[in-house]
């Protein structure tokens, strides 16, 4: 366990902050959110290579497509919910199609906000930068994870999204076990009735949930897909194909997110039985992080009850 | 300057103009209007002021240029190739399929610092350019050509603010101000006015000049920084259509072909302009 308020946010703040103090051409962008980023400590330490853009997204995104076009590797932070929106146009235009090597990373993800309301929340985001040709989508899974990301994308060309959520969270991978391959999915548990797929700060809910199943006999596969694109096509095809039930987990709208992209794939290659848990196609009422996912059975518990559900449907072994 | 080098850039200018046109024309369509209008400001950038080589287009301590009012493509493309970035003959294929000469600049084009056509994001990029060079500590400068009807998209004041912020007087910005955009008027689609004086409130050093003058535009190019410590903004007053009688300050003309009778004058006309001032040497 990571230590008390250590989450995604300041894990990747501490990963790039040391790539960087080795790496001048490194650079952070920022929109008023050194605080929200948590990269006060990077802007006090290497002034030189952060440059604040004021609360204006879609400057700090074509100022990071300028940096990057005269060689620097840029890293543009800041919520989730206005990187995912305001700037929309820059990112697809002077990051992706111009194939540049700036990263956008947007923080306090999804629910984070929780009760601050609609405005705040960013559940389609994975589903738009899907979209988006040249364009990575990572979305790290616990706070050592996201630090193995910063210190991947510190070393590597190209654009990508990552996502992070706001708060500590459970580790899901075990003290010193967190690995992250760009491209890969780790597999965290094994079973045979029900794959789990997730990834982000909903995994750790969805293990929870596939070790209450497991008590009653349900033994569910449970997959980490940190990199939402490009998908490892093979692992998932690989669980698909051994449990012969799949069920997403995410936060992010239940359409066009992860479990988008994983109907996509078995569709056209593996029709299987599917579920995609995420969130309605609606706002949500006011409540923190954690009591939205209650509300839309996205907790341990819930997560759980919508497999069970499932399995039972297909009449599976294990199922009630 | 000497006025034998401002007479050789007035006719390569014309000869540009020319070659646009034709290439318009071959290509099926184009933004006519403002390659015409901005195609001085191009030629006093390309042949007098940029730092560039285009045997080397991605030398690190070359000028940069981002053309934000990517629809007038066709002007840079003839004058990249002019200068040298790309043979002369791959003109040709614009407006055919696989080219690599699309309606807007891509970064597949030597020469091209960035994929624009989008407005509004020119500004921002310039600034990106502009801030590396500073903290490097590197001579280099960014020049950002801009349209005027452009200028309604909020993301160029978040980087007039950003550029005057950070004091970055190896920015220059340019607005190809033709007074016309794709409806009409720019005055009465979205006024800008008073245009000068908004640019000095953000923080620039402001120069108004006729942008369709090369030997105005080289002098104000060669006393660059207009002001040091702060990014400088050349405010180009030209014509839409400019060289072209049945062009000029026509907002129809904003795209489109000439048909093969209206290019046999406008040739004519250009021939006949260049004739007019080898005649007054």
């Amino acid at each position: 366990m990571s230590a008390p308020g250590f989450g995604s946010r300041q894990a990747f703040a501490r990963g790039l902050l040391d790539e960087a103090r080795a790496n001048p051409s490194i650079y952070v962008v920022t929109s008023d959110a050194r605080g929200s980023a948590s990269l006060g400590e990077f802007a006090r330490a290497l002034p030189r290579q952060f440059v604040e853009a004021g609360i204006a997204e879609q400057d700090a995104v074509g100022i990071g497509a300028g940096l990057a076009r005269s060689g620097k590797r840029v890293f543009v932070v800041g919520p989730a919910c206005f990187y995912s929106a305001r700037c929309v146009e820059q990112v697809k235009n002077d990051v992706a199609y111009a194939g540049l090597d700036v990263k956008i990373v947007g923080v306090s993800g999804g629910v984070s906000y929780g009760a601050l309301g609609g405005t705040h929340h960013s559940l389609n985001d994975v589903a738009l930068y899907r979209t988006v040709p040249n364009l990575s989508v990572i979305v790290p899974s616990d706070s050592a994870q996201a630090e193995l990301v910063a210190r991947h994308l510190s070393r590597s060309s190209g654009p990508a999204y990552v996502r992070m959520g706001r708060f500590q969270i459970p580790d899901s991978y075990a003290p010193g076990e967190a690995s992250f391959a760009f491209g890969k999915a780790g597999l965290l548990r094994d079973g045979t009735d029900c794959a789990i797929l997730s990834c982000g700060e909903a995994l750790h809910r969805a293990l929870s949930a596939a070790a209450e199943l497991s008590s009653r006999g349900v033994s569910c596969a449970v997959l980490d897909l940190p990199t939402i694109k490009p998908l490892d096509e093979e692992a998932v095809l690989r669980a698909a194909r051994l449990c012969g039930a799949v069920v997403t987990v995410e936060e992010h709208y239940a359409r066009g997110g992860l479990g988008g992209a994983v109907a996509e794939l078995l569709a056209e290659r593996l029709p299987t039985p599917m579920r995609i848990l995420g969130f309605p196609d609606s706002y949500l009422p006011s409540g923190s992080s954690d009591e939205l996912f209650s509300h839309c059975g996205l907790d341990a518990e819930g997560i759980a009850k919508s497999v069970a559900a499932f399995l039972a449907s297909l009449d599976k072994a294990g199922a009630p | 300057m000497t006025q034998d080098e401002l007479l050789h850039l007035k006719l390569l200018a014309i000869e540009l103009r020319k070659k646009l046109l034709t290439m318009i024309v071959s290509g099926g369509g184009g933004h006519t209007g403002g390659s015409l209008s901005c195609i001085d400001i191009l030629v006093s950038l390309y042949f007098h002021a940029l730092r560039i080589d285009p045997v080397d287009p991605e030398s690190p301590g070359r000028d940069r240029f981002v053309m934000s009012k990517g629809h007038s493509a066709e002007a840079l493309f003839c004058v990249l190739a002019e200068a040298g970035f790309f043979p002369e003959a791959e003109l040709a294929s614009y407006g055919s399929f696989g080219s690599r000469l699309y309606g807007h600049p891509t970064m597949g084009v030597p020469g091209v610092e960035m994929p624009t056509g989008a407005l509004g994001h020119g500004l921002s990029i310039g600034v990106g350019m502009a801030l590396a060079a500073q903290r490097d500590g590197v001579a280099n400068r960014c020049f950002v050509l801009m349209g005027d009807g452009e200028l309604a998209e909020g993301s160029v004041w978040e980087a007039a603010m950003a550029a005057s912020h950070y004091r970055l007087d190896n920015l220059v910005g340019i607005v190809d101000n033709n007074g016309l955009q794709i409806s009409g008027k720019t005055g009465d689609v979205m006024g800008l006015s008073p245009l000068a004086e908004r640019w000095s409130a953000f923080g620039w050093a402001v120069e108004e000049l006729d942008g369709n003058d090369i030997g105005g535009l080289a002098s104000a190019l060669d006393r660059l920084p207009a002001r040091t410590g702060a990014p400088t903004l050349i405010l180009a007053h030209t014509i839409k259509g400019k060289g072209v009688s049945f062009m000029e300050n026509q907002a129809s003309w904003h795209h489109g072909a000439p048909t093969a009778q209206q290019l046999g004058q406008a040739l004519r006309e250009l021939e006949a302009a260049a004739a007019g001032l080898r005649a007054a040497v």
